[in-house]
């Protein structure tokens, strides 16, 4: 097909006029390997659904007439004997931070073609997503132990059990799929699959970790720390 | 940066704005440490998420480097949902009153 022949200087004309060529002239608008372009497509649409639980908790939470329950003592933790309010959830940021900063790497070298720093990387993003996972199932344990139930809480509002193992949960459900994904990129990376048809790939498994670590930051801020 | 070549920064950048992200995320555990509160605390909060929120969108995923038309049919349909917090914000209050008025014991 003619049409879809596309030469890189197509897109070489920047700004609006560029984006205009892109959706109008007879060529393929999206100048990116098709993956990529899924992938984005699949994070705006998960965007939405992470918003809609945000937008559902704000609803619940302005609506509650009783006192929502003190997030930031919840969360404490006394470690030594000294009182940390929201320690753990501050630790489990970091990680994922941390994580996000390995999976950036993990591509830059990919496309350099260094594959064993590429393996080491994502493996240690695995490792470190894997080790928030744990951290998040013992918060949950910590949280029913006392008494935490999606219909009640022993502090206050009883909506906020059901707003927390909800965006907390599908959240968690994220960055278990995450590891999974990234540990089997990196196998294919360690075996030289991806030698032939480029380390694009890996630059989509890093959009989808990115993309956890973003919801994360504003479960953070409203959930955590409102 | 077309597709033959992927994205290519040098790695300097990355560290950078790791070592940023972990500021700011430090900042923002400090509002709720030093139990800021009011439209202090809120304001903080929002300005820390959305530096963060942004340097992730723009650096980690590259996005500051792809071209318009991308930054466009990621960005637009936020604005669905500014509307739908908007919307939602005036119907949760009028709840709040209802049950106020109604069901407060």
């Amino acid at each position: 097909m003619d049409a879809g022949k596309i030469s890189s200087s197509d897109y070489e004309q920047p700004g609006v006029k560029g984006m205009v060529a892109d959706w109008a002239a007879d060529r393929q608008t999206f100048d990116m390997p098709w993956g990529k372009a899924m992938m984005w497509i699949f994070l705006l649409s998960d965007t939405f659904i992470f918003s809609i639980f945000l937008t559902g908790y704000m609803k619940v939470r302005m609506a509650a007439t009783e006192a929502w329950p003190p997030v930031s003592e919840v969360f404490a933790l006394t470690i030594g004997g000294v009182y940390m309010p929201l320690l753990l959830i501050a630790i489990m940021t970091f990680v994922l931070i941390t994580s996000s900063g390995t999976m950036a790497m993990a591509v830059n070298y990919a496309y350099r073609g260094d594959r064993r720093r590429t393996v080491m990387l994502i493996a240690a993003t695995a490792v470190l997503g894997a080790s928030f996972v744990g951290m998040q199932a013992f918060e949950w344990s910590k949280l029913i132990s006392e008494g935490v139930r999606p219909w009640a809480n022993p502090w206050g509002a009883e909506q906020f059990g059901a707003a927390f193992f909800m965006i907390t949960g599908f959240h968690g459900l994220h960055v278990s799929a995450g590891v999974i994904y990234l540990a089997i990129v990196a196998r294919k990376v360690a075996r030289g699959d991806y030698e032939k048809k480029g380390y694009a790939i890996v630059e989509i498994a890093g959009l989808y970790w990115h993309f956890v670590d973003l919801v994360w930051v504003f479960i953070f801020a409203f959930f955590y720390l409102w | 940066m077309t597709s033959d070549t992927g994205q290519q920064h040098p790695i300097g950048i990355y560290l950078k704005i790791w070592l940023l992200l972990f500021v700011l995320s430090f900042f923002s555990y400090l509002v709720d440490y030093f139990h800021l509160e009011g439209m202090l605390r809120w304001s903080l909060i929002l300005t820390f998420m959305f530096l963060k929120a942004g340097l992730i969108i723009a650096i980690f995923m590259h996005l500051m480097w792809e071209r318009l038309s991308l930054q466009y049919v990621l960005l637009l349909p936020l604005l669905a949902i500014v509307a739908l917090v908007a919307l939602m914000a005036i119907e949760a209050d009028h709840t709040f009153l209802m049950r106020m008025q109604f069901l407060a014991t």
